[in-house]
């Protein structure tokens, strides 16, 4: 056994590694371990190549910016659904459509057992993001125009944005060879809450995923003091305030509509619109005054408690007639007083022919007693009109259909709510997309 | 399992085969390069100190791979213009060689494979697609690399070449492959994508602070 040579196994022990910036002389700390490819100085912000033990410094960018502040300071660690992992670089990359800069931070976490993740934040906008282990199915043609959709462990994601993304400043460690200045095409796919993500440079295309955060959230992992910021509008993987999925609603509503139409089927089948009485009484001016009003005949009304129709037809032609009625039980002397008015009139004026009224007047008195009854009528006439006569029907038990009408709008309204409130959501989170909805409403999106 | 032993022709240490089917190791004291010439060893070279690395495994880290138990007993740490990566050499419960790499602790299994007409390394570009197992593999990405150590027992005589092609590929359900030109036959390896927490590891090396 050769002395004094230590044994290969048995792992060296890496720790963080104490380093000086050779530009400035900082202090650089090297988080994680082996998987740093290049390091930034945060005082001088060269650009070290971590692989060298000298630190060569591979590049020196003046930070215009030096107000650029991770929300998330460097060396900061937090358990993001489930796993620790140490904040270890920071980058700001921007890009410009029509004329905007638009510009999001990217954080660099690393795990030694898990490896990297990353962290983006947009307008207090976050997502959680990792490399994609599987490769996502695109449309081959994308390469060269952007393809309307990929798909990724069995879900379609829709194509959002092309941009080009500048990266302006860095801070801290990256698992590559980053540079101020560096230049990715970056393709979005939504499928919220997830965002599919390719970054093509020069030779290779990555493919992540990312999964939305809120604020509050981040700050919860990494125990940040204070408060995050308050994201503004709508991200383009963000989940949508209407959790509830819009078509089941309309499933939902359609199986209630059709149940209603059910049961209004089956109660108008099970009603007996038994006839018990048809009279027609004659007005004649010149003796109405001596009788006011007068009485029909005695009818009986069958069955349970149940309603009551009373319908009148009257010919009036450019006049009114107005009947009070009292439906009055035989037996108790029990009363409903209503009142019935019948009028019809038309014409003609500068749009055109007119009608108003009919001839014709309906009332559906809800639950009566079975009995023997009568009607009391009081007719008042139209002055106008020297004669008429006019026919009342007595109806037993005819269906209701008011309270079905009532229950129908009860569940239209929910559903019609909630399905504008989600499309005005989507309206906005599509209008930031290379995809932007029509100006005019009422037309669809965007083809599916 | 039957464990051969022999003595490093070197320092005289103690060699002991994990693998029974292993054709090279290196000695834990010397470092030297050992082939087994059954089971007379033959020193071929000597390994510089592996450089530190990152990797969490370990020479004896034990895992699962669906439900087969595996040890790890060997490694190639390879080395390229960003960074390096290290496939770690297993040994499944059943007696099969395995790969377990680890880049930058993105995991992968893979097992050597046979296919017809695997294409030379100057054929090759990204975006192409190869179809084994009647699967479509997709070119991700070809990496020039070279040896930069070797620790343990390893199914092959490591030699010292320099640089070193590799081919990875990826299919739409989470499937992997590596080309290797190492030889002048390309080697095909089949394999998946693993979370690391499906591997179920234990023994494995501690970080300080983590």
């Amino acid at each position: 056994m050769s002395a004094g040579v230590p044994p290969l196994s048995g792992p060296p022990r890496p720790q963080a590694k104490g380093l000086n910036c050779p530009k400035c002389g900082a202090a650089i700390v090297l988080r994680s371990f082996g998987q740093a490819v290049t390091v930034v100085c945060a005082s001088c912000h060269c650009v070290l190549d971590a692989k060298d033990p000298n630190l060569a410094i591979l590049q020196q960018f003046e930070a215009i910016t030096h107000d650029v502040k991770p929300l998330i300071p460097l060396g900061t660690r937090g358990k993001l659904r489930g796993t620790d992992f140490e904040v270890v670089g920071f980058q700001r990359r921007h890009c410009k459509i029509e004329g905007i800069t638009y510009s999001w931070h990217e954080y660099i976490l690393f795990n030694p057992f898990k490896g990297i993740r990353y962290l983006s934040e947009y307008n207090g906008h976050w997502n959680d993001i990792s490399i994609c282990k599987t490769l996502p199915n695109v449309d081959r043609a994308f390469l060269n125009s952007p393809a309307s959709s990929a798909g990724y462990l069995g879900e379609s994601y829709r194509h959002f944005q092309t941009a080009d993304a500048n990266t302006d400043f860095v801070l801290g460690e990256f698992p590559w060879q980053v540079r101020v200045g560096e230049h990715a095409v970056v393709t979005d796919f939504v499928h919220p809450p997830r965002i599919l993500s390719s970054e093509k440079m020069a030779n290779e295309v990555t493919w992540s995923i990312g999964e939305y955060m809120y604020g509050r959230e981040i700050w919860e992992c990494f125990k940040l003091p204070g408060t995050p910021p308050e994201p503004t509008g709508v991200f383009a993987n963000q989940p949508s305030p209407v959790t509830a999925n819009v078509t089941a609603i309309w499933v939902t509503f359609a199986a209630f509509a059709v149940f209603l139409l059910v049961l209004m089927a089956t109660f108008d089948m099970r009603a007996k619109k038994e006839p018990v009485l048809q009279q027609t009484y004659q007005y004649n001016r010149a003796d109405a005054k001596s009788e006011a009003s007068f009485v029909s005949d005695e009818f009986a009304l069958g069955g349970g408690t149940s309603t009551v129709q009373v319908k009148t037809y009257a010919p009036v032609n450019n006049h009114w007639i107005y009947l009070n009625y009292a439906l009055i039980n035989l037996d108790t002397g029990q009363a409903w007083d209503f009142g019935r008015e019948v009028s019809y009139y038309h014409g003609y004026d500068s749009d055109g022919s007119w009608t108003e009224g009919k001839q014709t007047d309906s009332v559906v008195i809800p639950s009566v007693p079975a009995g023997h009854y009568y009607l009391r009528v009081e007719p008042e006439i139209d002055p106008s009109l020297p004669r008429i006569a006019y026919t009342v029907d007595v109806i037993r038990d005819v269906p209701v259909f008011g309270i079905y009408g009532i229950a129908f709008v009860a569940l239209l309204l929910p559903a019609l709510l909630i399905s504008w409130r989600a499309y005005t959501f989507e309206r906005s989170r599509w209008s930031e997309s290379d995809h932007p909805p029509m100006q005019l409403s009422g037309s669809s999106e965007d083809d599916d | 399992m039957t464990q051969p032993v022999a003595n490093c022709p070197n320092c005289g240490a103690k060699i002991v085969f994990r693998w029974s089917s292993s054709v090279q190791t290196v000695c834990e004291y010397c470092k030297s390069i050992l082939v087994r010439t059954d089971v007379d060893l033959k020193k071929v070279g000597q390994v510089a100190d592996l450089p530190p690395d990152s990797s969490p495994i370990q020479i004896n880290t034990e895992g699962k791979y669906g439900n087969k138990a595996f040890v790890v007993v060997g490694r190639i740490l390879y080395e390229y213009d960003q960074g390096g990566w290290n496939e770690w050499h297993v040994m499944m419960n059943d007696g099969t060689s395995a790969w377990l790499s680890d880049a930058q602790n993105e995991y992968a299994v893979s097992f050597p494979s046979k296919a017809p007409n695997l294409p030379p390394a100057a054929q090759v570009h990204v975006g192409q697609q190869f179809t084994w197992n009647s699967q479509p593999y997709t070119v991700s990405v070809i990496t020039p690399a070279h040896y930069r150590g070797v620790e343990g027992e390893l199914p092959f005589q490591y030699w010292d070449k320099t640089n070193v092609t590799f081919v990875d590929l990826r299919t739409e359900s989470g499937k992997f492959a590596t080309l290797d030109y190492s030889d002048p036959e390309p080697a095909l390896y089949l394999g998946e994508s693993m979370e690391f927490d499906d591997l179920k590891l234990k023994n494995l090396r501690s970080f300080e602070g983590w």
